[in-house]
């Protein structure tokens, strides 16, 4: 059964008026991961940007067209995310950057609870220490820092920071978990455990990945949507389209034809 | 001969030449220090450090009116200039290429060159002839039209320095803009923030011009912002201006003062920025 959390409807998105992607139409589904993948420069960003509206954030960006997620309230089954606060569109609606991005000045422990502590949301001291212990075990985190929770973030490796970031995202409790290119700037090891770290996420929450590593989508989606030069081309079942794209594009991408 | 031992014999006259030239534009610098230092440290005591001047024919006395002044004279002015040069030097990194901006920067780039007796002119029409007489308070302000524009300056090229992913993390965990400032952009960048601040106010604890009409001077106790407030550099001038040779000796001990307070803001600003 057909089970959306997230549906893009006719979205388009500019910088100074030049056009980035036009006329998206996608539903996501629930506790399902979606890749997004795609030539470099073609708006895989851009897009995943506009979902939690980090891409109006950019002087002269301009969006248009709906976006509509599951409500919490029981009366609505969708809310527009451009007339909802993006404070709490942010909320919901996590984020994983390309380069792994630990706040410098916070150790460890503050970074996990960096929503709630920057927020000004208050938290008892065991509530705090349980979702930090909660969070680093999801991101399989927990057994190598758990000595070391007082000391700073960036003392980590890259792959630790990366999924450090993915505690941060997830300790705020989202429903949908945007991941951008979480591996590009990782060792083939630190990738492995990123990928299977997702695989396993997705019991707790909807994952959208951006990726333009062929294999890497393969490997973690259930679906795949394949963008190229802002348009969506083609969207499926990763299976169906891996084995049987109906586009001579995708069929293009799929076997390194166009990178 | 052959090039090699040409080579290094070249390499090593202008070695040489560097360090003879680094040594005799060091010897001022030195020669000064050693004066401020040799007859500076036999005036400090207890008494010139605790008690009031005294009149001129009386030995003894002290300076405790312009250690006061110039305590509060900088407290003042850093608590005026900070939290405004931090605020600008924000907006000037968020927001670069705007009008105001561009006009910001510009006012404040040319204000780092006015001469400080200047900008005690402006203080004194601002400040000192609508409320009629000198005050601490004027000084302050013009020490801190002084150190605003270099803290504007190092608080901009600070958070300039903050990686744009920072913040974008923060704005992703659905951090309003506002916080994201106050808790992420600025603790980043304090300890550079927090260098520039300190180098400024090592600059205006011996600036003497621009106080001159302002906080004037005072030879009594005075802690009233609203009176003349005396400070060391105008005790320096004062001093030093006069004929009598105790008072002379009186300016090398202020000046030793002000020298050991800067060289220990030098050396708090430099395990700061170790820190950056
Ligand atoms: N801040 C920006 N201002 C102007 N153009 C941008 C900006 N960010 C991205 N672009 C342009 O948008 C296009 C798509 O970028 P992006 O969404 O990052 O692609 P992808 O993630 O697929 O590599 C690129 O041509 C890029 O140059
Ligand atoms: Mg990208």
């Amino acid at each position: 059964m057909i089970n959306s959390i997230l549906k893009i409807e006719n979205l388009s998105a500019s910088y100074d008026d030049k056009v980035i992607i036009q006329n998206i139409n996608l539903e996501f589904q629930k506790n399902k991961i979606t890749a997004i993948m795609g030539p470099s420069g073609c708006g895989k960003t851009t897009l995943l940007r506009c979902l939690n509206r980090m891409h109006e954030l950019t002087p002269n960006a301009k969006v248009s067209g709906k976006i509509l997620l599951e409500s919490t309230n029981l009366n609505d089954n969708f809310m527009e995310l451009n007339s909802t606060d993006p404070i709490l569109v942010r909320r919901r609606i996590g984020m994983v950057f390309q380069r792994p991005n630990p706040f410098p000045n916070l150790t460890i422990y503050q970074n996990v609870l960096a929503g709630y502590l920057l927020n000004g949301i208050k938290l008892k001291k065991q509530e705090a220490d349980e979702i930090v212990e909660k969070h680093l075990n999801l991101v399989a985190l927990w057994d190598e820092v758990k000595d070391n929770l007082k000391k700073h973030g960036t003392f980590l490796s890259g792959g630790q920071q990366q999924r450090l970031c993915i505690a941060r995202a997830l300790a705020m409790e989202p429903d949908v978990l945007l991941l951008d290119e979480p591996t590009s700037a990782l060792d083939p090891i630190s990738t492995q455990r990123i990928e299977d770290l997702i695989v396993e996420l997705q019991k707790t929450v909807t994952i959208i990945i951006v990726t333009h590593n062929v294999g890497q989508a393969g490997r973690v989606s259930d679906f795949v949507a394949f963008l190229y030069l802002g348009d969506l081309i083609e969207y499926g079942l990763t299976d169906t389209i891996f084995t049987n794209p109906k586009n001579l594009q995708t069929e293009k991408f799929l076997t390194g034809k166009i990178s | 001969m052959n090039k090699t031992s040409f080579r290094r014999i070249k390499n090593d006259t202008y070695k040489l030449g560097l360090i003879l030239l680094t040594i005799i534009s060091t010897v001022p610098f030195l020669l000064i220090l050693f004066f401020v230092i040799k007859n500076g440290i036999a005036v400090i005591n207890w008494e010139f450090l605790t008690s009031l001047p005294k009149p001129i024919g009386e030995n003894g006395g002290g300076i405790i009116n312009g250690l006061i002044g110039t305590g509060i004279l900088i407290i003042i002015a850093t608590i005026i200039a900070i939290p405004i040069g931090i605020i600008t030097g924000v907006y000037l990194a968020e927001y670069p290429n705007n009008l105001l901006s561009n006009s910001v920067r510009i006012v404040s780039e040319i204000f780092q060159g006015v001469p400080s007796i200047v900008v005690g002119i402006i203080a004194y029409f601002w400040l000192v002839k609508p409320m009629g007489h000198f005050s601490a308070l004027s000084g302050s302000f013009a020490l801190a039209l002084i150190l605003l524009p270099m803290i504007i300056k190092s608080t901009e090229e600070m958070v300039k320095l903050v990686p744009a992913d920072i913040k974008e993390a923060s704005l992703s965990l659905g951090v309003p803009y506002y916080r994201s400032i106050l808790k992420v952009i600025i603790p980043a960048s304090l300890s550079g923030i927090l260098t520039g601040a300190l180098t400024g106010i090592a600059r205006i604890s011996g600036e003497t011009a621009p106080l001159l009409f302002t906080a004037f001077g005072d030879s009594f106790f005075n802690i009233n912002i609203f009176k003349p407030i005396s400070s060391l550099p105008l005790l320096i001038f004062n001093y030093s201006i006069s004929p009598y040779q105790a008072w002379w000796a009186k300016a090398w001990g202020i000046s030793f003062l002000i020298v050991i307070f800067i060289l220990i803001l030098n050396i708090l600003t430099r395990i700061l920025y170790k820190k950056i």
